[in-house]
């Protein structure tokens, strides 16, 4: 029998049973799609922990606390903080593999200025830290070694700060209290928006290492320390000697443990996309169950429409039909429902990785050869639930068929 | 004349777990090219049983079955299902249309099963044969938007629309009023003169008075074979029609 006839017959078919192809078709959207999406946002943080992990700096050392073992009891990474502004000259002096130096010394604290108040955390680091992340102002200036040695009261604003304190007006060159401290705004930062876990980089404001230290907080220990290497390629040899420098600084004895940390850059990378891809892991486990969950409900209608499938099978038989024909009939109709329903499955997931990417703070990234295996599977579980009732019926005679119950 | 079936000692059984349901015990039945004949019988006789062996839908138990000079037994499913489409037109007790599908998309069914595609317009021909019927301006209605009679007709129609030899009818004109049913006869008739070999199970013996030959069936058993003496024509008998 020609294919073009067995086609006709075969779309005759799926548009006199609307419903049941829908709902077929339906199973398969479903599986389709959320396998793609699902994985889409996996891969998307992924993508996107990556970045702003790269975005953290440019050849990019941080020196942390070390984890203290006082008798055996681990109390914890920064139980025994040592570290102190002076790591940071001595590493700037001596190390050559180092370009730029900063220290990190958080707190927090009340800021009054402007319209209003706002509560932010306060970054006190060094005139070289804009060169380590790679920042750049919207207006103003940033604070100079003769500041940081100074202790200038001066600051400056991150975009939300700025933008809550002096909605209208130009923030350099006002006066802003921090925790009664009064500072001069002298620049505000360039907006950098959210990072991935959704907090806002420009709630922040940076001011002069040694200003925060003996105004703010009142002690002399540092929070961490950036240290940005000459270039990619001289992140270890800067790593070794900023650990030979802090192990002297600290006096800290051949043999004996480091107090203080040294995480790189590709590091960090490495461990994060561990972490996201467990993520993506998951979010694929759960795509997964839904195409199960859809497979089985193109089972299911497959399954109850055997019965009259089945008589519709010994009609056909009965005018002449060869088992075959039916049989090609079937699988063009499961062929045809599998292939619509994964095409729609396919637009819709673009349409809400699309609309995730635009509208919501979700990035995603659609992997094709998901796409692929999503559709491979859907279009398996369609075609072999269609065909396999069919062809035990094409095989019975055709009274038989007809009497089906 | 050519015997377009012979069929010798045929015996089927229906099993049901334990028991056996003899439904035709020993038949023998010859039937020549441009026969009409009528079979008859109480409900349960095996009627339809015989029929569904000679439309070639249902297998034998025992005995032989010839259809046009070769043995059935010898053919494989394919050829069967090609003796359906090609020589047999077959209309039901029950109507077994396609649901949801128009008359004429059922009356055409059968051309498009048909691998020498003998037929170059089959849509033409399925109106051709719905017309035959008196459905003409019924064509594009689905069968449950039709009365029983005319849900008949269409069946009638799809099983003439191939052109076949012989056309075999399990009670059609069980559901139609008595002026309809004569209409039907000489569409047969009309058939028959054509060269059709019909084979026609009917209850009504004034039905059978269409046809020009009976055979009786009883608890699976061929009890009666006559050549009725003097058949009707179903023309004449529409010609002088009065209603009731
Ligand atoms: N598929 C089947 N399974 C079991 N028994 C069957 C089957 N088909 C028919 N029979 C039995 O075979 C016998 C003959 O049935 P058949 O349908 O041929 O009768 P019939 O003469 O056509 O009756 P009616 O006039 O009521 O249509 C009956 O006793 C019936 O119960
Ligand atoms: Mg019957």
């Amino acid at each position: 029998m020609k294919w073009n006839r067995i086609q006709k017959i075969a779309l005759q078919s799926i548009m006199k049973n609307k419903m049941r192809s829908i709902l077929t078709s339906l199973g398969i959207i479903i599986g389709v799609c959320s396998v793609i999406v699902m994985v889409a946002v996996g891969q998307g943080s992924q993508a996107q922990i990556e970045k702003q992990i790269n975005s953290l700096g440019t050849n990019l050392l941080m020196v942390f606390p070390g984890i203290s073992n006082q008798g055996g009891v681990n109390r914890g990474a920064g139980s025994r903080n040592k570290m102190k502004l002076s790591d940071c000259e001595a590493i700037l002096e001596e190390a050559v593999h180092v370009k730029y130096v900063s220290a990190s010394v958080r707190s927090g604290g009340q800021i009054i200025g402007g319209t209003g108040n706002w509560n932010s955390s306060v970054e006190g680091v060094s005139e070289q830290f804009l060169d380590i992340k790679d920042w750049d102002l919207e207006s103003g200036e940033f604070f100079t070694a003769k500041d940081v040695k100074y202790k200038k009261k001066v600051a400056v604003l991150g975009k939300t700060v700025a933008d809550e304190l002096f909605p209208d007006m130009e923030a350099v060159g006002e006066k802003i209290r921090i925790n009664n401290t009064p500072f001069t705004v002298i620049g505000v930062l360039e907006e950098k928006g959210q990072t991935g876990m959704g907090n806002d980089q420009d709630d922040t404001i940076l001011a002069p290492a040694t200003t925060v230290l003996t105004r703010l907080k009142g002690k002399d220990k540092i929070n961490m320390i950036y240290v940005s290497a000459n270039s990619l390629e001289e992140i270890d040899a800067a790593q070794s000697e900023v650990e030979e420098i802090m192990r002297r600084e600290h006096d800290i004895d051949y043999g004996d443990d480091d107090d203080f940390m040294i995480r790189s850059q590709t590091e960090i990378t490495k461990m994060a996309s561990e972490t996201s891809e467990t993520l993506t892991l998951l979010l694929a486990a759960i795509a997964g169950v839904s195409l199960i969950v859809g497979g089985i409900g193109i089972m299911n209608i497959m399954l109850v429409s055997v019965t009259e499938r089945t008589r519709e099978i010994g009609i056909r038989l009965s005018i002449g039909a060869r088992s075959r024909d039916v049989l090609t009939q079937f699988l063009a109709e499961s062929i045809t429902l599998s292939f619509i329903g994964g095409i729609i499955g396919i637009l819709l997931a673009v349409g809400i990785s699309l609309f995730m990417n635009n509208f919501t703070g979700i990035y995603t990234i659609i992997n094709p050869t998901i796409v692929f295996l999503s559709m491979a599977f859907s279009a398996a579980v369609g075609i072999f639930f269609g065909y396999y009732p069919a062809r035990k019926a094409a095989n019975l005679n055709p009274i038989d068929a007809l009497r089906y119950e | 004349m050519k015997p377009v079936i012979e069929m010798n000692k045929i015996v089927k059984n229906y099993v049901m777990g334990d028991v056996i349901v003899r439904a035709l015990r020993s038949v023998d039945v010859t039937i020549n090219e441009s026969e009409f004949v009528a079979i008859m019988g109480a409900s349960g006789s095996g009627k339809s049983t015989l029929m569904n062996i000679i439309g070639c839908l249902d297998d034998v138990t025992e005995g032989n079955y010839q259809l046009d000079g070769s043995d059935t037994n010898s053919l494989n499913k394919d050829q069967y299902a090609d003796i359906r489409n090609q020589k047999i037109g077959f209309v039901f007790q029950g109507f077994n249309l396609l649901p949801r599908t128009t008359a004429l998309e059922n009356v055409e069914l059968p051309l498009l099963y048909d691998r020498k595609e003998r037929i170059k317009n089959p849509r033409q021909q399925a109106i051709k044969a719905l017309e035959s019927v008196g459905l003409a301006d019924r064509i594009d209605h689905v069968p449950n938007q039709l009365s029983g009679g005319q849900q008949q007709r269409v069946a009638i129609a799809r099983a003439l629309v191939n052109d076949p030899a012989i056309i075999l009818a399990d009670e059609p004109t069980g559901n139609l009023d008595s002026k309809t049913s004569v209409e039907v006869m000489s569409v047969f008739q009309e058939l028959n003169e054509q060269g059709k070999t019909i084979i026609l199970v009917t209850h009504e013996h004034d039905l059978a008075q269409y046809a020009k030959r009976t055979i009786v069936l009883r608890d699976g058993h061929v009890i009666q074979d006559n050549k009725v003496e003097q058949q009707q024509s179903a023309k004449t008998v529409l010609a002088n029609w009065i209603e009731e």
